[in-house]
């Protein structure tokens, strides 16, 4: 029988030789996710499974990224409960500040997760990895913890929704965060609840690696259990001198069966801002421009790859931000940031007045390092926008692409990129 | 019997508690601040056995599971939803918070009501209005799941009987 990607993992790891959707089963897991906000419940969750150890150190990530570097005494003390669970459990893949990343970032980047691979995280951006043609997908900390005793978890098989871009011609600056955002415009932060999103079509083959991770890490924002894509050679050559272990590459069938194909045209997508409080709220930038800021975040799960930053940079170069805006960057890796030091896009951006930020969530959830005062506004290159979520209950988030970011920090208010470079 | 608590359309997990507060995981914390952001008076107004009423998409966003948690531990017996968001499900039925979906029940209560749910059987009946509506079943296994009394026992039960 014909299936789709998503259905091929997930009867490879039910050991099946074909699952439909609406099918319950039970799947083996080849990595397992907390961070230190999730983690603490995880292990509490764990101790009362019974067992002593998890199933298998080395497929499970603990990652401290969202109130790290420690903000108070409480996050420190969640830190340190994660930490000294990963030493007495010996998990492979934990890390300290200095070597740590956004978890996103961080886990494709050391070869972690890989094509082929089923993925529960307790994080809902872990359908990030879905860009490398894996099932990843998000859940509380019960799941995993069970996740942790066990090794496996039970899934509903979900219905797939495929989005086709055609063409390669993209308008000038529009990313895999444009294409993002535009979906979620058409159909809504519930538009896709409990299907898997399947991204495909020449756009999608002209799509970096980068734009990829960040077009799947905001498959939950349109409530998808997973956004994937198929592996092809620009993922291997992104897995090359990273991925240290085999891996399979899933395609979906010719004749697979989606719940509902949508199509697009690249070129005729422009620029998207998405307007408080909700992601589906997508306008085009010229439709928002205007818009008085005094906060721009250029990072996050979603845009903090070296891309990002060199889209960025490149509108920032020469050029300072508007004495009444503060621009905060936040690189997602320590990698990231020392290619980006290198290429010297650091010093593009302190000339330009904007703080450089060690990796960490914070801002994006409102955790620490850039919270919202009331009335207070900030276009984000991250993934929410939702009430309060960067800080007070009448602060204002809006989203958009890196390039709208850096043009807006440098005008003060949502402007196009060529309102500050010219026709690029 | 409780109060009925009635929110609308895509009420996301920031709002239910927000990030400034999962520095920290006890429940009763947490439900200290729960929904917060969307209606300052709920946590110190709810009251054991009050229930939640909510739109569609109910529980969207984060995968924080101190969401469901702060709902439980704030004294609310059940979720009534026109549609719910997909982790925050499962993180519900795994910690045992009953959620109920209900479109006609959503859409029948008004805030303030006297509404009694019986999650088992899965009907609301909304006493003020003399109006009663029957939630849509959960399937077998998660039948199975809530009646070892979340995941936990489930799994439990499940590893030892390997």
């Amino acid at each position: 029988m014909s299936m789709t990607i998503t259905e091929k993992i997930l009867a490879d790891h039910a050991g099946l030789p074909e699952v439909v959707p609406g099918q319950l089963i039970t799947a083996k897991l080849d990595l397992v996710l907390a961070n230190d906000v999730t983690g603490p419940i995880a292990i509490r969750e764990f101790t009362k499974f019974g067992v002593d150890k998890v199933f298998d150190a080395g497929k499970v990530a603990l990652v401290p990224d969202h109130f790290t570097p420690n903000k108070d005494i409480a996050s420190a003390e969640q830190a340190k409960l994660m930490r000294e669970f990963a030493r007495e459990q010996q998990i492979e893949h934990y890390w300290e500040i200095g070597r740590v990343g956004i978890e996103h970032c961080l886990l494709p980047e050391q070869g972690v997760t890989l094509p082929g691979d089923m993925i529960i995280g307790a994080d809902s951006h872990t359908c990030t990895y879905g860009a490398l043609g894996a099932f990843a997908t998000g859940v509380g900390s019960t799941d995993c913890a069970a996740g942790l005793a066990t090794g496996e978890g039970w899934f509903k098989v979900p219905e797939s929704m495929k989005f086709v871009f055609h063409g390669t011609k993209f308008q000038p600056w529009v990313s895999g965060k444009d294409l993002i955002l535009y979906i979620i415009g058409k159909i809504g932060v519930d538009g896709a609840r409990y299907r898997a999103m399947e991204f495909a079509g020449e756009g999608i083959s002209a799509l970096s690696q980068d734009g990829r991770f960040t077009m799947c890490n905001m498959a939950i924002e349109a409530g998808g259990k997973n956004g994937i894509i198929a592996a092809d050679e620009k993922t291997e050559a992104y897995l090359k001198g990273r991925a240290h272990r085999p891996y399979k590459v899933f395609a979906s069938d010719p004749d697979a069966r989606y719940a509902e194909i949508m199509e697009f045209e690249v070129s005729e997508i422009p620029l998207q801002v998405a307007l408080p409080h909700l992601p589906e709220n997508t306008e085009s930038v010229e439709e928002a421009a205007g818009i008085k800021l005094d906060q721009v975040v250029i990072g996050s799960c979603t845009n903090g790859r070296i891309e990002d930053l060199r889209v960025a940079a490149g509108i920032l170069r020469g050029r300072k931000i508007h004495p009444e805006v503060r621009l905060l960057i936040f690189p997602g890796t320590q990698e990231i940031y020392r290619q980006a030091m290198h290429e010297g896009l650091l010093d593009i951006f302190l000339e330009a007045g904007a703080a450089v930020s060690t990796p960490t969530c914070g801002p994006c959830l409102g955790g620490h390092m850039g919270i919202l005062a009331k009335g207070e506004r900030a276009l984000a290159t991250t993934n929410r926008n939702f009430v309060g979520r960067m800080g007070h209950p009448e602060s204002e988030v809006y989203l958009s692409g890196p390039a709208v970011a850096a043009a807006s920090a440098v005008r003060g208010e949502i402007s196009h990129p060529r309102e500050v470079v010219g026709n690029g | 019997m409780g109060k009925a608590w009635k929110f609308g359309h895509d009420i996301d997990t920031d709002v239910i508690i927000p990030a400034r507060y999962l520095n920290r995981s006890e429940p009763e914390y947490l439900a200290a601040h729960c929904m917060e952001d969307a209606d300052a008076g709920f946590a110190p107004g709810v009251k054991s056995g009050d229930v939640i009423v909510g739109g569609k998409n109910f529980g969207c966003g984060s995968s924080r599971e101190h969401a469901p948690l702060a709902i439980k531990a704030s004294g609310v017996k059940a979720v009534v939803a026109e549609s719910f968001a997909r982790i925050f499900y499962r993180n519900a039925l795994n910690i045992g918070l009953p959620i109920l979906e209900c479109p006609e029940a959503a859409a029948g209560i008004e805030a303030g009501d006297e509404v009694e749910v019986e999650p088992a059987s899965g009907k609301i009946t909304n006493v003020t209005r003399k109006t009663s509506f029957q939630a849509m079943p959960f399937p077998v296994f998660m039948q199975e799941l809530m009646a070892a009394g979340g995941l936990v026992p489930y799994v439990r039960g499940r590893l030892k009987n390997a």
